[in-house]
């Protein structure tokens, strides 16, 4: 396990800590008592989180725990049965999964969801939408604010792709990508959406070890350039206690655990119901 | 033998028309809109009222045309279709029918069962002699305009963002949410952009076949549909490809076997094409994702 550093953390009224750095711009993220009830049964419950404005944030747990379901909870894919989610202090509360992106959060996605048949180029662009300043009309007719504005889109999503130095890969078709690649471009589009808080559904997933190294620079750069917060679930140890300053700690839709990488490592619950049983049958992955 | 062949590529661009907008409002709110024919018969109406009734010069009444359609078929999205965006497709199919009915025997209510004699409305353009062939002022229009809303539309889809919000939301509608992209939006534009094609399908048809009747849009849209499945649902050049294809195909049937007998051909061939290939023409293999 790679040196961590200890982010200094202190109390935020509501449901957590957050890093002192940003206390000034207060916590991106509130949740509290969030769940969300599948007829019966009871997905998630009583979720509490609170992400500093910069924060890297995991969500870890067992497979089925309920991590991508807290995520389509947040991301408005699901409804919440309960419990509040502030957005930079603004209540998401009946809002749609568009709003929500619009008001700042975007997301990846665990089983890769690029639209196969547009360019890579044109899969940013899709995350610029709200961005591209004209209209339909515009469009249609191709006046002179349609070329002023596809050309300020087209040098947008080259910047971003060259993040990744994916930029020469702008005209090819995101289904020919190779793996690794269409995970980044994933990070790239919902970059373009100019979010607050990227949400980051398991990007190490197929990636080895160096691809991951690689990753995790990539995600700590996105942070410092953008200001932005990342809530990440994964499931490669190395990336999460090398990169999270916080780790939320999910089993059966509960939280058993919260705190800093070294705190989590050494909780003798998380040991007991993750890494107690998941360790030992994943120590390949 | 060139005559017929002028003919069928004249009768399949006004198909290719009224099947792109079968094909695009499918491919993207995945529904088939079956109240699409009689949007264009409603097209034709508008068209004839504020031409030959109201007496304004042709290009206005096509305007007005074209501008009834859209309302019409952004309304009908939002009356209709948008409260069951999360229903079953049969709901869906079953209401597109039930509004197909209801536009029928609103034409009805107004313009009663009497035919209306259209007036050519692209006499305009003038007609072309090539030795014993005479091509008409209204196939030259119908192909004219099949070719420019074919273009215009690919540059559309191609190049424009509303245009590919479009794409995004046919590929995964979820996806494209996430991405801020407003799904009802783009929804409601499709069938802005579908309607105010089957407003010019109305008109040109209506010049060629000048008898308008309230079932004026049932037959040519049915047909229109075959085109569409013909070529691949929800591929645009498909639509065009699959039109073009059954005006020749109907054209040769009527001369060279049986006037009667050449919509059970068209059919027959549809049924042929969707054995051998599914997904018809132009169609793209579906593989449901997990």
């Amino acid at each position: 396990m790679s040196e961590i550093n200890e982010t200094k953390y202190v109390e935020v009224p509501g449901p957590g800590k957050i890093p002192e750095r940003d206390m000034g711009k207060g916590p991106v993220l509130e949740a509290s008592h969030l769940g969300i009830d599948f007829g019966g049964l009871t997905a998630v419950d009583e979720f509490n989180i609170a992400l500093g404005a910069t924060e890297i944030g995991g969500l870890i747990g067992p497979n089925g725990a309920g991590k991508t379901t807290v995520f389509n909870l947040l991301t408005k894919v699901y409804q919440p049965t309960r419990g509040v989610i502030l957005l930079d202090g603004k209540d998401t509360h009946g809002m749609n999964t568009t709003q929500v992106n619009q008001a700042g959060i975007a997301r990846t996605f665990q089983n890769i969801r690029l639209f196969d048949k547009l360019t890579v180029e044109d899969n940013v662009k899709i995350g610029l939408h709200n961005s591209i300043g004209y209209h339909t009309p515009a469009g249609v007719f191709r006046l002179p604010n349609y070329w002023k504005e596809e050309k300020k889109a087209h040098n947008k999503a080259l910047e971003l792709l060259d993040i990744f130095g994916m930029a020469d890969m702008a005209g090819v078709k995101a289904s020919s990508l190779p793996y690794g690649a269409q995970r980044r471009l994933e990070i790239v589009r919902a970059l373009a959406t100019n979010p607050k808080l990227l949400l980051l559904d398991e990007p190490a997933a197929g990636m080895n070890p160096s691809e991951t190294e690689e990753l995790m620079n990539n995600i700590r750069k996105i942070r410092d350039t953008f200001g932005i917060a990342v809530l990440l679930i994964e499931h490669d140890m190395n990336l999460v206690m090398g990169i999270c300053e916080n780790i939320i700690v999910l089993n059966f839709g509960k939280i058993i655990a919260k705190g800093t990488p070294s705190e989590i490592q050494t909780n003798p619950k998380v040991i007991e119901a993750y890494l107690g049983s998941q360790a030992t049958e994943g120590e390949g992955k | 033998m060139l005559n017929y062949l002028i003919t069928g590529i004249s009768l399949g661009s006004v198909y290719a028309i009224i099947a792109l907008g079968y094909t695009m409002v499918y491919g993207i709110a995945k529904m088939l809109n079956f109240a699409h024919g009689d949007v264009i018969m409603i097209g034709g109406y508008a068209a004839f009222c504020a031409g030959a009734y109201m007496g304004w010069p042709t290009p206005c009444a096509i305007l007005f045309s074209v501008f009834v359609c859209t309302v019409l078929g952004m309304m009908i999205e939002k009356l209709a279709y948008k409260p069951l965006r999360n229903a079953t497709s049969l709901a869906v199919l079953i209401t597109a029918i039930g509004v197909s009915y209801f536009l029928q025997n609103m034409a009805l209510l107004i313009w009663t069962s009497n035919p209306k004699s259209f007036p050519n409305m692209v006499s305009f353009i003038p007609s072309i002699n090539l030795g014993s062939v005479t091509i008409s002022s209204t196939t030259i229009a119908t192909i004219a305009a099949s070719v420019i809303i074919m273009i215009a539309l690919t540059l559309f889809t191609e190049k424009t963002k509303m245009g590919k919000a479009m794409r995004a939301v046919s590929e995964d509608k979820g996806a494209a949410q996430l991405m801020g992209i407003n799904v009802n939006a783009t929804i409601s534009v499709t069938f802005a952009i579908g309607s105010g094609l089957a407003a010019i399908a109305g008109v040109l048809l209506c010049s060629a076949y000048p008898t308008l009747v309230p079932t004026t849009g049932s037959l040519p849209g049915i047909k229109a549909f075959t085109a569409a499945v013909l070529g691949g649902i929800g591929s645009i050049p498909g639509a065009m490809l699959g039109g073009i294809l059954l005006g020749l195909l109907e054209t040769f049937a009527k001369a060279y076997i049986s006037t009667q007998l050449s919509d059970a051909i068209v059919f027959g061939a549809l049924i042929v094409v969707l054995i051998v290939r599914p997904t018809g023409l132009l169609g793209k293999k579906i593989t449901e994702k997990v």
